[in-house]
């Protein structure tokens, strides 16, 4: 199993939540038992592109209880005798180990995983930014040596391009260390947001030099916010920049 | 069947609600932190070798860089 693997360091774990909910892509190689047809094997592929029902297999680290995955895309890309090569676009948590079992029930001759390799996590693709240990050892080294700040940014990236992919809520500097220290956020704080928010969604709040405040859960669309005046618009989940980073501007109860 | 929506190809807009500044004196634009807080608040986009794990992958990352807590998103063992 090779690919992409987003790599936290220190402060930006707290953003590991969105990444494990994000979106996957991986190119696997299928083995089957038996022998079966090009268009056969199509055919089931495309049955597999659709919401499916997996349990977690038995080597796991979560509980084994039936859950849903959505399966995006799979495609076909190549088969020679008994191998077979297809890319998949995956909700987090689907297990193509148990896919490629699932496929091999339905073709009727029985498959496994021989081969996997992870080519999206998130925002994260293997033709972007991807470096190996080597590179990180490499540019790490280079780093230490001529303190230029463009090396570091040759291997690592801030934590907000983990967060590409959700939806921000851009808020004033006055409302962000409220945030920090745990408050919802309301709607006078909002400069600006994108489309595609609804209630119960994981947004991230960020500042207008686009730094992560948090990560929180919409309690109202984007159209909705909108047009609000005063009450909350965003729940504070998971707080991501330090207390103190923006001044304090609100009032403390016993002022 | 009709193809559910990719996350990746999901396109937003924005909406602009009000307007205002933000200060220089606080914060900073995420590629221009200092060196040290860059590294602190930052993501390695890594491939994976074949063999070790991913927690052993992270735990190579985390002697390499000398930092004390690294973690990765999301195993990729199965």
């Amino acid at each position: 199993m090779t690919g992409v693997l987003p790599v936290t360091l220190e402060e930006s774990r707290k953003i590991v939540q969105a990444l494990l909910h994000s979106g996957k892509e991986y190119v696997c190689v299928m083995k089957l038992h038996g022998d079966a047809t090009e268009k056969r094997v199509n055919e089931v592929l495309e049955e597999f592109e659709d919401t499916i029902y997996q349990r977690p297999p038995l080597r796991s680290s979560v509980k084994r209880q039936l859950r849903t995955r959505k399966i995006y895309y799979i495609d076909f890309l190549e088969m020679d005798g008994r191998n077979v090569l297809f890319k998949v676009g995956c909700e987090g948590g689907t297990y193509i180990r148990k896919l490629c079992y699932d496929i091999g029930e339905v073709l009727g001759c029985g498959a496994h995983m021989q081969e996997l390799r992870r080519t999206r996590a998130g925002p994260f693709i293997e033709n972007g930014d991807i470096v190996t240990l080597h590179d990180v050892a490499y540019w790490f080294m280079e780093w230490q040596q001529q303190k230029d700040e463009k090396i570091l940014r040759k291997f690592i990236q801030p934590m907000e391009e983990a967060l590409a992919l959700i939806p921000k809520i851009y808020i004033r500097d006055s409302a962000v260390d409220a945030i920090c220290h745990g408050a919802s956020l309301t709607a006078p704080g909002v400069l600006s947001l994108e489309t595609e928010i609804n209630n119960g969604l994981m947004v991230a709040v960020f500042t207008l030099k686009g730094e992560a405040v948090a990560l929180a859960k919409a309690v109202a669309s984007a159209e909705e916010i909108l047009n609000m005046e005063h009450g909350v618009v965003a729940k504070t989940e998971r707080v991501l920049m330090p207390r103190g980073t923006y001044p304090k501007c609100w009032k403390s109860g016993e002022a | 069947m009709p193809r559910s929506v990719v996350p990746w190809e999901i396109e937003r807009r924005t909406l602009v609600k009000a307007g205002d500044k933000t200060n220089p004196r606080y914060g900073h634009k995420p590629a221009e932190r200092p060196a040290e807080e860059y590294i602190r608040y930052g993501v390695i986009n890594l491939d994976k070798p074949a063999g070790p794990t991913s927690h052993e992958v992270a735990a190579w990352v985390k002697r390499i860089l000398n930092l004390q807590q690294v973690g990765h998103g999301g195993t990729l063992e199965a």
